[in-house]
């Protein structure tokens, strides 16, 4: 289904379907047109999951491992970083690397790799989660 | 107003996608970066579909002249390498290695993962601001 998005969007607006810059663009789209679509996609993105939670509880699963303070830390730090590196896992690790882009896969192996390392750290070197 | 539609179905199934594979659960996501613990791999299997799913479907798609609702394709053109590239998509992957969302997941949830993924969400969205502000002012 994520796949089939992302083809959706390139066939009807020609556009790469990763979230950072889809969020990022809101500030700098020129025009309503440039920010209508990006509204959008984003109301989808929020509103579809939560009608299908309705039916599905199951599926509302958010648990987190880790202390607020360093969730929000967190949330700064993949802002920051998906800003700078022009991309998250939806735009580099799928649409980029789909059209085999030198730069979507280098920037998808560098944040594989130092999302594990973090995770080693954290789990197995600080000792914080199972 | 046909732009709309297919952006929202997009959204729609992107977030759809996300549910269904729980990517939108940090802890599931986690287990999958845990490669050296008690490792659940099985979120590989969704990136890879959707990376297989994308390959095949950008090459029928981009075979055409324009998109269905818009005048061309926009892809990036950028082929260049550089330390902000790197550097930005390592920052990234520590931030998603340690609390287990990235963008897509985090604002998919928000309507579920209560207060610790609103928080997520508004500092990450935050922080993507000011970068783009501060980018911007130094590219002026």
């Amino acid at each position: 289904m994520i796949g089939l998005a992302a083809v959706l969007l390139m066939a009807t607006l020609g556009r790469i379907a990763g979230i950072s810059g889809i969020v990022g663009g809101l500030t700098t789209a020129d025009g309503n047109a440039e920010r209508g679509w990006r509204l959008a996609f984003l109301l989808g993105l929020i509103g579809t999951p939560a009608v299908i939670g309705l039916f599905m509880p199951a599926l509302m699963h958010s648990d987190f491992t880790v202390s607020l303070p360093l969730v929000i830390l967190a949330g700064v730090v993949v802002g920051i970083g998906t800003t700078l590196g022009n991309g998250c896992t939806s735009g580099h690790g799928v649409c980029g690397t789909a059209r085999l882009s030198m730069r979507s896969l280098l920037a998808t192996m560098t944040f594989m790799s130092t999302g594990v390392a973090t995770t080693f750290l954290v789990r197995h070197i600080l000792g914080g989660a199972p | 107003m046909m732009r709309t539609i297919a952006s929202f179905a997009a959204g729609s199934l992107f977030g759809t996608g996300l549910l269904v594979s729980q990517m939108t659960n940090p802890s599931k996501v986690l287990a999958f970066l845990d490669i050296f613990g008690n490792w659940d791999p099985s979120l590989a299997f969704v990136m890879g579909g959707a990376l297989l799913v994308t390959l095949i479907g950008y090459k029928i798609v981009l075979r055409r002249k324009q998109p269905v609702f818009a005048e061309k394709f926009r892809l990036p053109m950028r082929s260049d390498v550089d330390r902000r590239l790197i550097g930005g998509t390592a920052l990234f992957g520590i931030g998603w290695g340690l609390a287990g969302l990235c963008p897509g997941p985090a604002i998919a949830s928000v309507s579920f993962g209560g207060v610790p993924v609103i928080l997520f969400t508004t500092a990450m969205v935050g922080a993507m601001f000011l970068t783009r502000r501060i980018l911007m002012g130094s590219y002026a």
